[in-house]
Formats: structure tokens, sequence, C-alpha cells
């Protein structure tokens, strides 16, 4: 009886670890969870597995706990929005270079109502402005994301204090971009989304999209390589290879290719050299 | 009301479907969530039989330990296993983060009390009715361990079953530690977890309702083993 | 030169005292249990009968004074012990008399026993699905495959009808002619006065009386014996 709960035991610790093989060609891509929502990876990578036999594992976090899994050299590759935050990360020397890749633009969404009166508009200042002016009630993701310090950016460069509405029309969840839509959808608010999410977001209710256009709504991705001389472990040569391809015109084309409903949700715009 | 129906046909539907997708997922989940359970009982039931039958200094302290640990939040265990298995932390040399050996470290921490914790307890009653009579047969602390393991077995089985329940269920220590790396480290409970995110409610109830249909299979095949068990218990 | 052979007899109590919990259950107790016809320990509920036949196995240590058991230690290996109420082990009949047999061919023997008690018929049922008397019959086997030089019983047919309290005592008899010593307690006169050789008379901790069966049923020497033997002394 003892033997025979010991040899389950054993070949339940090596069923577990036969597939963690150490020698496949295989890197980690900290990215964020609104790109992986998205489904942007699972149309890019099988290509690139294609042509190079590497296996991309994404690990979809926040910005900033994409960035600090870097910082750890828990991952090989960086690939997140938040370009400040990612030079900060190459000027600290956690990465190597900073390569743009593509962008795609935030959408503000908002009820048909639309109580504010900001529908058509190509400028999401004065936009904000009118929301505040309104009250009409807002949904923030509240949780640091991209899209939220986009958001936070928005309101001081429109000069408003969102705080002064919180509690009334200003609503933080602390969650993410999908769980964001859903609460606008059931209370008809408006609320700052990417374009991707939005596109494959099912559950809309009585929301479109009241402003679009303006260039101060552009999210630029960059992607980095977690510095080798840190972090020994980091696959120099294999994430160096995503990096390329995501770059070179097969990447970039690739990228443009990807559509829901025949919309395309990211716009590439690499100049196949570093950005700093 | 309608959304619980939708999903409910939907998880039919998936079941049915034999998406390769789905059915890697709940492969992943069972290999994890059977292997955590499988360590936890090796490790547990002889540790819990220890804490039933020995005395010793710290004894009460480390009974408390154990029951309190049965409550040791997941998140909170995930944020840990994460600290020590990062590149950056001690065990970062296995590079044992964001694969499936890291999520069955984390729930086996998390099941590993609950087995010792309930074990210890179905055996010390057990001791209070057997220890005069199993000492009067020349029975020793060995021996005596084996018997009341295998009389036990019955409450036993249903401790297993209460660590299965938890590992089955577990999703905020195995995100962190597993990374929810789609077609790797992707189990039920964080696909529904990712599903949610990102607003797809119905499909998210969906997986729930096959990751319970599983459960319950897992559970009645438990019942099954355990009537047949009862039947040939002549031997 | 032949050495003497190992032998637990007489079994010898040296002012043996007892207590548990502050309270003392054994006083001052001698008493000398020589090989040869069974000895029985009487007296009322709460006399300390329990606690004697433990301390003569070896289940227990006496708190004051000695026990020597003839040339050899007191201990559970020499001695077995049967209690008023059996604990059966959760496997077959079989299964449980083999249970502190030592040896390879101890379900052989197992087998031989129970044929010898008369429940061969139910070698493979679950041993707690038994009756009183069955289960009794039971321990009695599996006693008696520990080859014990004594054999103590503790009041093992006061929950039992007449009809089972006689296929005990057969059994018994049986045991005391292999040569087997048997000490038992009890409160029932009828089954003293058909088992006794000498008579162990227990009160309140005390020994109060040993003599031969008849000079104890005839004639007693102490007014708590004669009290007894008349139904009115209760504790």
């Amino acid at each position: 009886m003892r033997l025979l709960r010991l040899a389950l035991a054993f070949t339940a610790i090596l069923a577990v670890t036969v597939p963690a093989s150490a020698q496949d060609k295989s890197i980690i891509v900290a990215s964020t969870t609104s790109t992986e929502n998205s489904g942007l990876f699972k149309y890019l990578l099988p290509i690139f597995k294609e042509k190079t036999g590497i296996d991309v594992k994404v690990v979809a976090l926040g910005t900033g706990q994409a960035l600090d899994v870097g910082r750890r050299g828990d991952a090989d590759v960086v690939f997140v929005h938040a370009k400040p935050l990612e030079e900060k990360f190459v000027a600290d020397g956690e990465g190597v270079a900073r390569y743009e890749v593509m962008y795609n633009d935030f959408v503000v969404i908002g009820p048909k109502s639309d109580p504010a009166k900001i529908a058509g508009s190509k400028d999401v200042l004065e936009a904000f402005k009118k929301i505040a002016a309104a009250k009409a009630s807002f949904i923030s993701r509240g949780d640091k994301s991209g899209t939220h310090v986009a958001e936070l950016k928005y309101w001081k460069e429109a000069d408003i204090d969102p705080e002064t509405g919180k509690g009334s029309w200003y609503k933080e969840i602390g969650q993410g971009m999908g769980a964001a839509l859903n609460t606008a959808s059931s209370s008809n608010s408006y609320v700052l989304s990417d374009r991707g999410t939005w596109i494959s977001f099912k559950n809309r209710g009585d929301l479109k999209i009241v402003v679009e256009g303006d260039k101060r709504l552009f999210n630029q991705y960059g992607v980095m390589l977690v510095n080798p001389v840190k972090h020994p472990n980091v696959k120099k040569e294999l994430g160096q290879t995503f990096i390329d391809w995501l770059v070179s015109p097969e990447g970039q084309k690739a990228i443009a290719n990807y559509k829901i409903d025949g919309e395309q949700l990211f716009f590439p715009n690499a100049t196949g050299k570093p950005s700093t | 009301m309608h959304d619980l129906s939708h999903a409910f046909s939907l998880a039919l539907q998936l079941a049915a479907s034999g998406d390769p997708g789905l059915w890697q997922i709940v492969g992943l989940s069972l290999q994890v969530t059977l292997s955590a359970v499988a360590i936890s009982t090796l490790l547990g039931l002889p540790v819990g039989a220890l804490l039933a039958l020995g005395r010793f200094p710290g004894r009460n302290a480390l009974i408390v330990i154990f029951n309190a640990a049965m409550g040791l939040p997941p998140v909170v265990v995930g944020l840990v296993v994460y600290l020590l298995l990062s590149r950056s932390g001690p065990l970062g040399e296995f590079g044992i983060l964001f694969t499936p050996k890291a999520m069955v470290i984390a729930q086996s921490i998390l099941v590993f009390p609950i087995v010792t914790a309930l074990s210890r307890q179905v055996i010390e009653d057990l001791w209070a009715e057997y220890s005069e009579q199993l000492r009067s047969l020349g029975s020793n602390a060995a021996k005596s361990i084996g018997t009341l393991l295998w009389d036990g077995r019955f409450s036993l089985v249903t401790v297993v079953l209460a660590g299965f329940g938890r590992a089955a269920a577990e999703v905020g220590a195995i995100i962190i530690v597993g990374g929810n790396i789609d077609g790797f480290t992707r189990t039920m409970t964080t696909a529904i977890a990712l599903e949610t995110s990102k607003g797809d409610l119905a499909l998210a109830l969906g997986l729930g309702f096959v990751l319970l249909m599983i459960v319950v299979l897992v559970n009645g095949a438990a019942w099954i083993a355990r009537r047949a068990g009862e039947r040939l218990a002549g031997a | 030169m032949m050495r003497a052979p190992t032998t637990s007899l007489p079994l010898v109590l040296d002012r043996v005292g007892f207590s548990a919990g502050g309270v003392e259950i054994l006083h001052d107790l001698s008493l000398r249990i020589e090989p040869g016809a069974p000895t029985i320990i009487l007296g009322p509920n709460g006399a300390g009968k329990s606690v004697l036949l433990r301390l003569c196995h070896g289940l227990l240590s006496p708190s004051g004074g000695s026990i020597s058991a003839g040339n050899v230690a007191v201990s559970t290996e020499r001695t077995a012990l049967v209690f008023q109420r059996p604990v059966m082990l959760r496997r077959s009949v079989l299964a449980n008399v083999a249970y502190g047999i030592v040896g390879k061919h101890a379900r052989g023997r197992a087998s031989a026993l129970l044929e010898r008690v008369g429940l061969s018929h139910l070698a493979r049922r679950p041993a707690r699905k038994l009756s009183g008397g069955e289960q009794q019959r039971v321990a009695l086997a599996r006693a008696w495959g520990r080859n014990p030089e004594i054999l103590f019983l503790d009041e093992p047919t006061a929950s039992l009808d007449p009809a089972a309290t006689r296929a005990v005592e057969d059994i018994v008899g049986e045991i005391a002619a292999q040569g087997v010593k048997i000490v038992m307690a009890t409160h029932d006169l009828g089954q003293a006065r058909r088992l006794a050789g000498d008579v162990a008379f227990l009160h309140k901790g005390r020994l109060l009386e040993h003599t031969p069966a008849a000079t104890f049923f005839d004639a007693p020497r102490t007014p708590q014996a004669a009290a007894f033997l008349r139904g009115e002394l209760l504790t």
C-alpha cells in the first residue's frame, strides 16, 4: 500500500518535471494584458514560431508589473506601451535598447445619449473638460495601467482634477479594460479605452465611440531586450531575434494584417533602429 | 439568469466540441492539481500521524500553526513563492518561475497544511479508540501508524478530497507564479480570470461550469472507488 | 547445565499503588498469582479491577510498589488482554485474528484459531459488522494467537446475552485446558463460581481477600466480601 502511494507520487512529480525541458528554444516576453486581450499574440506568435522555431511565452501583466518582471530578470524581452517608463528602463541599464514597433490608439467611449455632448469631437482635452463640466458618469480603470496613466495625463492637461468627482461622477474600479467597459456599458458612462479591446468587446449595450483621431490619443508600443549583462540568464540571441523580427518588414506586415471583424487594430511604425 | 443559462449551454458546447485548446487547459489543470495533492498527501499523512501520536515539546504550537495554515491566502503564498523563484531571488538559478513546476510548488504549500491538520485530527480520534488495543497486541509505533492510516482510510480520502478541492479552485497563487502563459501555464481557473478581465463573462462562466463538472467527476470517481473498496473490505 | 525456562509466573504485585488525575485508584496492593486454575478478580464497580489487569498486562505502570512476572519483565509480549468491548479493526475477521500473530504462517494459524472458536464461516466478513458476542470471540481468538502465558480478561461478557456468555466461557475453558493461566475480572457471581480456581476480592482499590474458590464463596473472611456475595455491596 505504502509502496503504491510512493510510486504514484513519484510518477506525478515526474510527469510535471518532464514537460519543462530546459533546452527548448523559447523566450519569455513580459507584456500587457490589453495587448494579450486584443488577441495579437495568438495571431503573431505562430507565424514567428513557424519561421524561427522559437516558442514565445507571453506573461501578460499590468505595465508596471511587466517592467518589474524585466528588472528582476524573469523575462528576456519587455513589450509594453508606456514610452516614458520604457525610456527610464533603458536609462537605468535594465534594458539594452528601445525599438518602436507599432501604435494603436485610444478612443473615448460613451453612451448614445451623450450627456456631455462630445460625440464627433477630435479634441480629447475639450471632451474631458465637457465631461467634468456636465458631471457625466465616467469610469476610470484606476489600476496604474498604460490606459490609466494616459487617462490621468489627459485630465492633467485639461487642467481638471478628477478626484473632485470621486464619489459622484468619477468612478475608479481598479480593474482591467474589459471590466471597465462592462461597467460603462451597464451604467451608460464614458470611459477611455484602447481601440483593440473595444473592437473585440461584445457587451456594448448603448455605447459607441464618441471621440477619436486626436494625435494625443496615439498609443506607442516599444520593445526592449532585458540587459544580459545584468541578468546572465537572459536569452539574448533568441530575444534579439524576436525584436528584429517585430521591426522587420515581415513582422510589420504581420502586425498590419491582424484584424478583428475586418478592422485593423495595430499600426506598424518601426524604423528598425533604436529610438534613443 | 439569462447569463447563467447561456453560460451553461456554452459549457456543454465547449465540452462536446473537443476543442484542443480547452483540453490542453483541462489537462494542465489536472496535472498541476493532482501533482500538488500527491505531494501534499505523501508528506501530510505521515506528518499528521506523527503529530497525532507524538508527544514532544512544541507539539501544541505546531498543531495550532498547521490549523491556521489551512487558511493561508493563496495570493500571498503566490507572491512569496514568486519572490523566492524569481531570478533575482534565492532560488532563481533553477529557472522554475513561470513554469508548471512553480505552480505545483505553490499549490503544494497551500494543500499540505490542510492534509496535515485534518489527518492529524482523524488519526488522533482513531488513536483514542485504538491505542490500548494496539499496544496490547504488540504493535510498535510504525506498525500502529500504518494501522491507523489504513483503518482511517475513508475519512482520510475525504481529507485528500478537501485538499483536491482547494487546489482545483485556486487561482491567486498559480496566476502569479505561472504567469498564465497561453499554451503553457494557463489552467481552467487562470483562463476564467483572463476571460473575466476581458469582459467575456459568458465564456468565463462556461469555463467555470466545465471546471465544476470535472471536479464533480473526480469526486464521483473517488466515491465509486470507496464503494468498491468497502465491498472488498474483507481482506 | 540447563537454564531455567523463562516464565511470567508467579506474577507478584508488591505493595502496588496507582494514581491517575490526582485520584488514587489502587492502594498498597500485594497479590501473588500462581500458575494453575483460573484466578477470578471479583469486586463491585470502581473497585479497580480494570486498572489491576492493565498493570499486570503491562499497559500501565504502577505509581508505587513493584510488579514482577516470574523471571521476565512485565510485558504485552508474553501476556494478552481481552477488553470488555473489543476493538475490531476495519478489516475482515480473519485479518483481525491474524493481526498480532508474528511470523510467516500468521493467516494459517489465524484460520485454525477461528475454527476453534467456531467462526470460520465469518472469516471474510468485515469484523465490525459482527454481533457483540461474535466480536468477543474474535477478540479471544486474536488474544489466543499471541500465544500468551497469561490471558487477562476484563469483564468480557458484561454486555453479552447468556448464550454468548456461555460460548465465551467455553472458549476460555479450552484456552485454560491448553495450559494458559487465566486471570479474569468479573462482577458476575455465577460466572465466578463456574470458573474460579481462586478468587481475589477487591474493594475501593484494596485487596481484601485472596482465597481458594470454595473458601471464598462458602466462608468469606471480610464483611465486605460477605455483603458482596449477598448482593448488598454496590461500590
